[in-house]
């Protein structure tokens, strides 16, 4: 090659589509010998699409790769693993009955047995090298996320890559461990290995990567050294138009106590506590932040809150009017039904969109009726409320969708969850909880929401807002509840703290609670 | 003393098929294909087996020789092997290539290998002039070994060393497919196949691969257990319906097993017993149709512990049941 | 690595899922799996000697020639229809009844009990119980692994398909204890009173009107009311269906006695309308030849009466030709099986297509 920089990747011309959507079209791509390179683009920009053409997970409809200047074709996993290059999916693709060991050692070739002392010791060996811990013969079921992740890094490592792609490997650490991650990222730097690294999150490319390719809708947008950009020019290139990344946090008078939660413990499927007397509660007209590492308890607390979850002890209080008189409604043991008739009104949007709060197959009409279909009377379902509902929130909330009567499936994610959101705030709840509620949407959908649960605030509802991106929890509440291991290490305000503070709270339960009252 | 010898013996007997049928069927799931059609192809492989040695026996007395036992014992080993494969090929393609769903492929390769076996069993009956039935020579041949030495020894001799060639040839697929999964290479990537398709792919493995060879093979050891039924069971005869119901018997028992071969060997040795127990004992009052539903009954017994019992491993394959496709999205 | 770019070219052929297939494409893809699975079967027909054009068409006209075989085809299809209707109601909540032989079974055992025993009630009433208690024994038995699946999520598979054989051995018990026919030495049962025999309409028992009228129950049952939607959505996701408050282990335990009842009217309808008797050929392997009817109708019951009234004449027809041209009826579940087989393959090229790669590339590779 007469070209003096070594290119480990060069991607030039690649368009793959998905039936109607084009995920990547006529994406340029190159990446250079021993450095990092964050590949930068919202959510939808066919980040993860594109690299997945080159772990052979997907071939591109046309365009050419080459890899440390060859010109290659890369048909499945095998042939990219030939080529020496690695992929860290952002949903870990391990297999959970397997230890790590086992899992690590998956599809090579090699004798008939399988020598588990060698792979072990060869664990360890590469493990020193770069600075992990790891024990070859733990299970991956009883594994915390950041040691799956470091399994998957190791996985990788083994086969010999010398290229590494990470998907969103941030979105599930802590941002102490975040910090390690990156540390073991510069030793393999060091090493000579080349490493793209996906991400959304602008400060963390700042950080660690030495250039910054860029993506928008599935097109190429350009590359920067990282060292001669700032955050505004970044994403001015991601979005298109200069935006604001300030998140609104309107001034609001504090209401009542609509929800009271009193010493709550609920036990998982193994019987251990997944919620540990749990004491904390939402005012009207706030919005109460919850932060915590992946599976500390958020889930069962959402659940638990919107009568879901069984309740092994204490109580969940909840606002209501009895003849004009304010009381205190214990829901513990009641079935959701009953709840509802009660006049309690609480709306939840479940993490699981499609699996969980909406009913994927469904359209839009009978998604819409899905929590208020009892209510009609008779053995009959009455559909024509529920589809002048749906007509009046696809104007209200910018819905893009080709009509009612289309299943909810089809329609990209940031349109899924406005579809959630808007139906549960239709039916005027006092309570709302929201659970990452803009996981995996574009930018635009995601400020419309922001914006969505904002107006709900100032219409004096008590928001929850479980949240796993801190510098956003931080920007929109106002408090922040901290879970670590189904247990509450403090409730903070967002004037009065960092993501440090926050880090090591969610790592670690204070000795002496901290308590901030609203 | 001599009763329990008995009912032991005749269980291993009654329990062979079940343990084939298992055995192939546990192959199979660990691919993460759920084969409901252990009965269809335990047919297929009982009219083949029978087919292939009546036709085998059939052409030697033709050019006029005397047929041999152990020829006509390989020939319908190998042709309950291949047909019942076919059967599992066709399964294999339609849920692996074509993505149809699993169940209802299974029960329609039940209801076609009901048929095929049933169908090609009256049509050479009726060209056949009547029934098919094998010589002497042939039967022979299924019948229980005599072991010079060891089939004498008191006791052990009539429990361990007296059956005949098919039980000890089962026991053995039962010893290799423990350790195939246990300890190689290639059973670790099978059961990361069954267990999490898209792992094992990103991993490199070729699903597909793995997937059709597990169910093609598995299908292959079910078509065996189809072949014990028409040689040993019915002693070389074919009759109407006589797989009826061990195929579904053998599903049920991969659950007893909890998907290892080694426990199957016990599953099946169990159930053979539950299958004969009428015959050795008879309790006054008691119906003997009665018996015949203490298999299904002991199957619902364990189907019930099993589910309250939940654990991690010991399950069924995570990916068992669904179809893979990797641009799935 | 140097052969890396030889090695490694696009494959052959490659699938894609489809977004939309227009209704038009749907049925020219079916209709070809159906005619590929007739070559198939004549090539079968063909390879035992027998010509298969001649084999066809003595089946249909078997089946369909006369007044008289048109009225056993339809008696064969009224069974199958309602039991494939039953099914449908577990499938859509993705509850897998693989037992509706059992079903049958309980259904033609609890409505034999009034039919044997009590035939000396006046007919109306008589027939009437007869088909409350097929209903109630079908469902009886449809429920109890609905029950353990509600409380402790046991299999439902393999627990119906287990329910089907307890319920063939408990028959031959009846057959041969407590209900033998005392008039003969054979373990069989004894005839049904004429008293307890269905009447007939337009020459076949009026079971018919009745697969008609639920065929239409069962249209407006998933499409317009609240336990319709509620199992949909249950069949969805059940954890969709308890955050709308629905309480999955009740419509699990609803909708399986509504589906055992089902198959045990066709219990019942066998018994009184055709068999006249119990025997374990009562269930005949309908209970299992429905789950691919409803498969193949996509649960629509419109689609099922189609598909029924088309396997009833494979079935006819096959009786007919063991008799023209001694092939064994078993040639019936041979030929259910291959025209299965297809249909459940062209679903793939309704959901798929191929992409052939691309000519320029091939020379390239033919050029290497």
């Amino acid at each position: 090659m007469g070209n003096h920089v070594e290119h480990a990747i060069e991607m030039h011309g690649i368009t793959k589509t998905f039936g109607k959507v084009v995920a990547n079209h006529n994406v340029n791509l190159q990446l250079r010998k021993g450095e990092i390179l964050a590949l930068l683009g919202e959510n939808g920009s066919g980040k993860t699409t594109l690299m997945n053409m080159l772990s052979g997970i997907y071939f591109p409809d046309c365009g050419t790769i080459k890899i440390q200047g060859k010109e290659v074709t890369i048909r499945s996993p095998k042939d990219a693993f030939e080529l020496g290059i690695g992929m860290i999916h952002q949903h870990f693709k391990l297999v959970d009955v397997f230890s790590a060991a086992e899992n690590i050692v998956l599809g090579l070739d090699g004798g008939v047995h399988i020598d588990r002392k060698a792979v072990n010791q060869k664990v360890k060996e590469i493990g020193e090298r770069y600075g992990f811990e790891i024990d070859p013969t733990k299970k991956i079921y009883n594994m915390a996320v950041s040691e799956k992740q470091t399994v998957e890094i190791l996985k990788v490592l083994y086969r010999g890559a010398e290229i590494l792609i990470l998907d969103e490997p941030t979105a599930v650490l802590t941002p102490q461990e975040t910090d390690k991650l990156f540390a073991v990222l510069r030793n393999m730097k060091e090493d000579g290995k080349s490493i793209i690294i996906i991400t959304h999150k602008l400060h963390e490319v700042l950080s660690i990567s030495d250039r910054v390719a860029i993506l928008r809708k599935g097109e190429y947008i350009g590359t920067v050294n990282t060292a001669k950009t700032n955050q505004q020019q970044l994403t001015e290139m991601m979005v298109g138009r200069a935006v604001s990344l300030e998140i609104d946090r309107p001034k609001v008078e504090l209401g009542e106590e609509m929800l009271k939660v009193v010493d709550l413990t609920c036990l998982n499927a193994d019987k251990i506590k997944a919620l540990d007397d749990v004491n904390f509660s939402a005012y009207g007209g706030e919005i109460l932040g919850i932060a915590g590492i992946a599976g500390s308890g958020q889930k069962e607390l959402c659940e638990a809150i919107a009568g879901l979850y069984p309740v092994a002890g204490g109580s969940i209080l909840y606002r209501r009017e009895v003849d004009g008189h304010p009381v205190m409604e214990n829901i513990v043991g009641q079935p959701v039904d009953t709840i509802y008739r009660k006049g309690i009104s609480m709306a939840f949007v479940p993490e699981d969109r499609l699996g969980m709060g909406l009913v994927a197959s469904m359209d839009m009409v009978d998604n819409v009726m899905l929590r208020s279909y009892k209510r009609n009377p008779g053995i009959f379902v009455d559909r024509k409320k529920p589809k002048a509902l749906s007509e009046k929130l696809i104007g209200e909330l910018e819905i893009v969708t080709p009509g009612v009567s289309t299943p909810v499936r089809r329609l990209s994610g940031g349109n899924v969850q406005k579809v959630l959101l808007g139906r549960e705030i239709a039916y005027g709840p006092n309570v709302l909880v929201v659970a990452y509620p803009v996981r995996g949407l574009d930018i635009n959908s995601s400020y419309k929401i922001y914006e969505l649960l904002n107006e709900q605030k100032k219409r004096g509802v008590a928001v929850i807002f479980v949240g796993e991106d801190l510098d956003v929890l931080l920007e929109i509440s106002d408090r922040i509840l901290v879970l670590c291991g189904g247990r509450v290490s403090g409730i903070v305000k967002p004037e009065e703290t960092t993501k440090e503070e926050i880090g090591l709270m969610m790592i670690k339960v204070a000795e002496k609670t901290k308590e901030v009252n609203a | 003393m001599n009763l329990l010898i008995n009912i032991l013996t005749a269980a291993v007997l009654a329990g062979t098929p079940l343990l084939l049928g298992t055995l192939g069927e546990i192959l199979t799931e660990k691919s993460g294909n759920m084969n409901l059609g252990v009965e269809g192809m335990m047919f297929m492989g009982a009219i083949a087996g029978l087919a292939g040695a009546y036709y085998y026996e059939q052409g030697v007395v033709g050019s006029g020789g005397t047929p041999s036992g152990i020829m006509a014992a390989v020939v319908a080993l190998v042709s309950s092997f291949l047909v019942g494969a076919f059967g599992a090929l066709i399964y294999a393609f339609l849920t692996i290539t074509l993505r149809a769903n699993q169940n209802v492929t299974g029960l329609t390769l039940t209801i076609f290998g009901t048929g095929f076996g049933n169908f090609f069993g009256e049509y050479i009956g009726i060209r056949a002039g009547g029934y098919v039935a094998v010589g002497d020579n042939i039967k022979t041949a299924f019948g229980r070994l005599n072991i010079p030495v060891l089939s004498d020894i008191p006791i052990l001799g009539k429990l361990l060393f007296n059956y005949n060639w098919v039980v000890y040839f089962s026991i053995l697929i039962a010893v290799i497919m423990a350790y195939f999964f246990r300890k190689t290479r290639v059973g670790l990537n099978l059961r990361a196949v069954g267990e999490d398709p898209a792992t094992a792919d990103a991993a490199g493995i070729n699903v597909t691969k793995y997937r059709y060879l597990a169910t093609v093979i598995g299908g292959g050891i079910c078509g065996i257990g189809g072949m014990y039924m028409s040689m040993v069971t019915t002693s070389g005869v074919w009759v109407h319906n006589c797989v009826s119901g061990y195929g579904w018997l053998a599903v049920a028992l991969v659950i007893f097993a909890s998907w290892h071969p080694a426990r199957a060997l016990i599953a099946a040795l169990v159930f053979g017993g539950l299958t004969i127990l009428r015959l050795y004992l008879k309790i006054p009052g008691v119906p003997m149709q009665i018996y015949d539903m203490l298999p299904y009954l002991a199957t619902i017994v364990v189907l019930i512990f099993t589910s309250i019992n939940q654990s991690k491993e010991n399950v069924m394959p995570k990916g068992c049941g669904l179809n893979y496709f990797r641009e799935e999205r | 690595m140097s052969n890396v770019s030889k090695e490694h070219r696009e494959p052959l052929i490659r699938m894609v899922k489809r977004d939309s297939i227009s209704q038009q494409k749907q049925w020219m893809i079916r209709a070809i799996g159906l005619l590929g699975a007739l070559l198939t079967g004549a090539l079968v027909i063909l390879a035992l000697g027998q010509n298969p054009i001649a084999v066809y068409k003595d089946m249909v006209v078997g089946a369909l020639g006369t007044p008289t075989v048109r009225r056993e085809t339809i008696k064969i299809a009224v069974p199958l229809l309602i039991t494939s209707i039953g099914i449908s109601f577990a499938f859509k909540m993705q509850f897998w009844n693989i037992g509706a032989e059992g079903q049958i079974l309980m259904g033609a055992i609890f409505a034999g009990y009034f039919a044997f025993f009590h035939s000396d009630w006046p007919k109306v009433l008589l027939v009437i119980v007869m088909l409350a208690a097929g209903m109630i024994g079908g469902g009886i038995y449809g429920l109890i692994p609905a029950l353990f699946k509600a409380k402790w999520g046991t299999n439902e598979t393999l627990f119906t398909l287990m329910l089907n054989y307890i319920a063939l051995a408990f028959v031959k018990y009846l057959q041969n204890g407590p209900w033998k026919d005392p008039r003969t030495q054979f373990p069989k049962m004894s005839m049904l009173d004429d008293n307890a025999r269905l009447t007939k309409v337009l020459g076949v028992h009026w079971g018919w009107i009745l697969a008609l009228v639920l065929v239409v129950l069962s249209y407006i049952y998933f499409t317009k009311t609240k336990q319709g939607y509620e199992i949909a959505v249950v069949g969805e996701s059940n954890n969709t269906a308890r955050y709308a408050g629905i309480n999955v282990s009740k419509v699990f335990i609803r909708t399986m006695l509504l589906s055992g009842a089902m198959a045990g009217i066709a219990g019942m309808l066998q018994v009184a309308g055709s068999d006249f008797t119990i025997t374990e050929n009562t269930a005949g392997g309908v209970g299992f030849t429905a789950i691919t009817v409803a498969w193949l109708a996509k649960m629509n019951s419109f689609g099922m009466l189609i598909v029924a009234v088309f396997i009833a004449v494979l079935e006819r027809g096959s009786n007919k030709i063991q008799t023209t041209f001694k092939i064994p009826a078993s040639a019936a579940e041979v030929l259910t099986g291959i025209i299965l087989f297809f249909m459940l393959g062209c679903e793939f090229f309704i959901n798929y297509k191929l992409i052939v790669r691309r000519r320029k590339e091939a020379e390239h590779e033919s050029a290497n």
